[in-house]
C-alpha cells in the first residue's frame, strides 16, 4: 500500500491549527472593534427624516420644552414621539405653504401617520425606562448630546451594555438636580462629584448593576 | 479565500495554495470554523429584533401600519364615564354654559409650582411666561392670544380657562391630549397666582422676604 499522508502533513496540520486558532482570535477582535465603532453603533449619524424636523429651530430656537412633544418622558418607560397633531397646535397656522411640511398636513388630512425614521434602537433583550432616569436626576443631554443642536436628530452615545454600566456603577458622576433635567445648557459644577455624592443620598439612588435590572 | 475549479466541480479554499491534494479534514475544519463565524453573526439580528413591537413601531400586519391600534368607534373609555364629573369638565350640572366657579382641588404650593411648570411648557411658548401673549410663537407670526391679565380672563370663572386649556379657543389649540385633567387645573390656578402677581405691591410680600426682591 503507498503512503497515504506525505511527510509534511504533520507540520501542515499543525500550523493550519494555529492558524485557525489565530483566525478565530483575529475575527473576534475584529468584531469586538467593529461593534464598538461609530459604524455600527451609527453614533453622530443624522438619520434622513419624512419631514426635515429641526430640534435646533424648535428647541434651541424657539425655546420648546421636550414634555411638549415628549409628552410621556416623565411617566412612562417610553418617552413618545409627537403625534400629528401636535405638530398641528402650531403648523396649522405658520409655514402652513411650506413645501417641507406637506407630509405633516396630508397626515393630519387623512389620519395617517407620519413614518419617522427610528434613531435610538436598543435590542429588544434590552429594558429601557425614561421615567427611573429623569425621576432619579439624570439630564437629557447626559444620554441624548445637545439635542437643541441638531438639525436632524442623531444618537449621541453608543449606547452599548459599557456605557449603561459605566453611570450605573457611579451614578454621582452624572445626577444632576431633578429642575435642571431638561436644561440642555446644564454644565456641571467643578465640584461635581461632591454634588452627586449629596444628590445620590436625596435622591436614594442605588447602584444598579445586576443583570436582570436590564435584561428581564 | 481564492475560487478554483479543479477536479469534478467547483471548491472553495481557504488560505493555503489551491493544492489539488489538500486534506479532507483541514477543509472539514476550515469549512466548520467559517460555519460557526457565520451562525455567530446570523444569531445577532433575531435576539435584537423579536417578534413584538416597541412603543409606536411600525406593522406589516394591520393595514394601516400602525402597532398602536386607534381606539374603534362607539367605544366607551373609563374617562368618558366621567363627562359628567365637574373635574374633568370645568362644568356643573351637565350645562356647558355653567361653568365651575371653583377649582376642584386644594390649593397648595406645590399644586402652584406644578402649575407653573407645567404653565412654562405648555402655554408660555404662545402666552409667555408671564401670560402677556408676546411668547416666541406669537412672535413668529402666531396670532396674538389675550393677555391673561386683561380684565375679562381675570373676570372670567376657574371652569372656563379650564374648558379654553381642555378644547381650545378660535385660534388657540386645545390641550386635552396633551395635559392630564389634573394639571389643567393646576395650571387655572398658577394663571390666578399670575394674575394677582401682576398688580402685585411690595406690600403684599411678608416683610422677611422683602430684601430677596433688592427692594425696601
Ligand atoms: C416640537 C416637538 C418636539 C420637541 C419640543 C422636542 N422634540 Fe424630540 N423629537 C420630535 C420629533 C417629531 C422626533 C422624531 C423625528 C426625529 O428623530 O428627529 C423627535 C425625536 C427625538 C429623539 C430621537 C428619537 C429616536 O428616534 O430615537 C430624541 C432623543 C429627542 N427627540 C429628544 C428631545 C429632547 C431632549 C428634547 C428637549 C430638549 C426634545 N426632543 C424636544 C419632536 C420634538
Ligand atoms: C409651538 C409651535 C410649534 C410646534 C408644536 C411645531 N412647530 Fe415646527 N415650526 C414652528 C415655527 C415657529 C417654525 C419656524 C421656525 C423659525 O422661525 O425658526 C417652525 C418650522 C418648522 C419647519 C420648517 C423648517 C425649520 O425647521 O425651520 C418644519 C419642517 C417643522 N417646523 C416641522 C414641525 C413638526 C414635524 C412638528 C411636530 C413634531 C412641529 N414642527 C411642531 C413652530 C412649531
Ligand atoms: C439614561 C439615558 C437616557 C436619558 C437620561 C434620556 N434618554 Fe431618551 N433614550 C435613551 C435610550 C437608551 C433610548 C432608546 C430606547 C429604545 O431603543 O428602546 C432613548 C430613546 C428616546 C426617544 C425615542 C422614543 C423612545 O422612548 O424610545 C426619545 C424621544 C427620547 N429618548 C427623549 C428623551 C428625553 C426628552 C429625555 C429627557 C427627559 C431623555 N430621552 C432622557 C436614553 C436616555
Ligand atoms: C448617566 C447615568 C445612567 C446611564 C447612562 C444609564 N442609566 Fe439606567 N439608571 C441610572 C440611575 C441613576 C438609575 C436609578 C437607580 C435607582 O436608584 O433605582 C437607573 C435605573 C435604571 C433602570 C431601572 C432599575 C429598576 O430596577 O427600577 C433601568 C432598567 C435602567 N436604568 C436601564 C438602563 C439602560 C438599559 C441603560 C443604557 C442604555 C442605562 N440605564 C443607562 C443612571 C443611568
Ligand atoms: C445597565 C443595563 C445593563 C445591565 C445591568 C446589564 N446589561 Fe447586558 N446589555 C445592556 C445593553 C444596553 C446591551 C445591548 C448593547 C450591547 O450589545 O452592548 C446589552 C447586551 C448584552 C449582551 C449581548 C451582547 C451582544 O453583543 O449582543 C449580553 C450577552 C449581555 N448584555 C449580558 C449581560 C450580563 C451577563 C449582565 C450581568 C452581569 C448584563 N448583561 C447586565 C445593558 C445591560
Ligand atoms: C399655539 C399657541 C398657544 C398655546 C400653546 C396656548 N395658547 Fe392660549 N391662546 C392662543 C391664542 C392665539 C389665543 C387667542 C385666540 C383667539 O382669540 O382666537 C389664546 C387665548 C387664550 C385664552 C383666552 C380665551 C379668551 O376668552 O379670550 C386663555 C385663557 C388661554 N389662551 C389660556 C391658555 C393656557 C392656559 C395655555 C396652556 C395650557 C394656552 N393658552 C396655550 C394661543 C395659544
Amino acid at each position: 500500500m503507498p503512503q497515504f499522508f506525505s511527510r509534511n502533513a504533520n507540520s501542515v496540520a499543525r500550523l493550519s491549527l494555529l492558524g485557525i486558532v489565530g483566525a478565530v482570535g483575529a475575527l473576534a477582535c475584529y468584531g469586538y472593534w467593529i461593534q464598538g465603532s461609530h459604524y455600527e453603533t451609527r453614533q453622530g449619524e443624522p438619520r434622513e427624516q419624512p419631514v426635515p424636523f429641526s430640534h435646533d429651530h424648535h428647541v434651541g430656537g424657539l425655546g420648546l420644552d421636550c414634555r411638549y412633544c415628549h409628552t410621556t418622558v416623565e411617566t412612562s418607560s417610553f418617552a413618545n414621539i409627537p403625534a400629528t397633531k401636535i405638530c398641528m397646535n402650531c403648523h396649522s397656522q405658520m409655514w402652513t405653504v411650506a413645501a417641507e411640511l406637506e407630509p405633516v398636513r396630508q397626515s393630519y388630512r387623512t389620519g395617517k401617520s407620519i413614518q419617522w425614521t427610528r434613531v435610538h434602537d436598543l435590542p429588544d433583550f434590552v429594558y429601557f425606562d425614561h421615567s427611573v432616569h429623569v425621576r432619579k436626576g439624570i439630564g437629557c443631554s447626559t444620554c441624548h448630546g445637545r439635542v437643541d443642536r441638531m438639525p436632524l436628530t442623531w444618537q449621541a452615545e453608543s449606547l452599548r451594555m459599557k456605557w449603561c454600566l459605566d453611570c450605573h456603577r457611579d451614578p454621582a458622576q452624572f445626577v444632576r438636580p431633578r429642575d435642571q433635567v431638561f436644561n440642555m445648557a446644564y454644565t456641571p459644577p467643578s465640584d461635581q462629584l461632591a454634588l452627586g455624592k449629596q444628590l445620590v443620598s436625596e435622591y436614594r439612588i442605588i447602584s444598579r448593576t445586576s443583570c436582570s435590572t436590564c435584561h428581564r | 479565500m481564492r475560487k478554483s475549479s479543479s477536479g469534478a466541480g467547483l471548491r472553495w479554499h481557504f488560505g493555503l495554495p489551491a493544492r489539488p491534494r489538500l486534506k479532507p479534514r483541514l477543509q472539514a475544519q476550515a469549512c466548520s470554523t467559517l460555519l460557526l463565524a457565520m451562525i455567530a453573526a446570523g444569531c445577532r439580528q433575531d435576539m435584537h429584533d423579536q417578534p413584538r413591537y416597541k412603543p409606536l413601531a411600525a406593522s406589516e400586519f394591520f393595514p394601516d401600519g400602525r402597532s398602536a391600534r386607534p381606539i374603534p368607534a362607539g367605544t366607551v373609555a373609563i374617562d368618558e364615564l366621567q363627562n359628567t364629573d365637574p373635574f374633568y369638565t370645568g362644568y356643573t350640572g351637565n350645562d356647558p354654559a355653567n361653568f365651575m366657579d371653583t377649582i376642584p382641588t386644594p390649593i397648595t404650593a406645590e399644586l402652584l409650582q406644578r402649575g407653573q411648570e407645567r404653565f412654562d411648557i405648555f402655554c408660555s411658548p404662545c402666552h409667555d411666561r408671564l401670560g402677556t401673549g408676546h411668547g416666541m410663537i406669537e412672535r413668529r407670526g402666531f396670532k396674538i392670544p389675550a393677555d391673561l391679565d386683561s380684565d375679562r380672563i381675570r373676570q372670567a370663572p376657574p371652569g372656563y380657562v379650564f374648558q379654553v386649556i381642555s378644547n381650545g379657543y378660535g385660534a388657540m389649540p386645545d390641550h386635552r391630549d396633551q395635559i392630564p385633567a389634573a394639571d389643567r387645573w393646576a395650571i387655572v390656578a398658577y394663571i390666578r397666582a399670575l394674575q394677582l402677581s401682576r398688580s402685585a405691591t411690595v406690600a403684599d410680600v411678608p416683610a422677611q422676604n422683602r430684601s430677596q426682591l433688592g427692594v425696601q
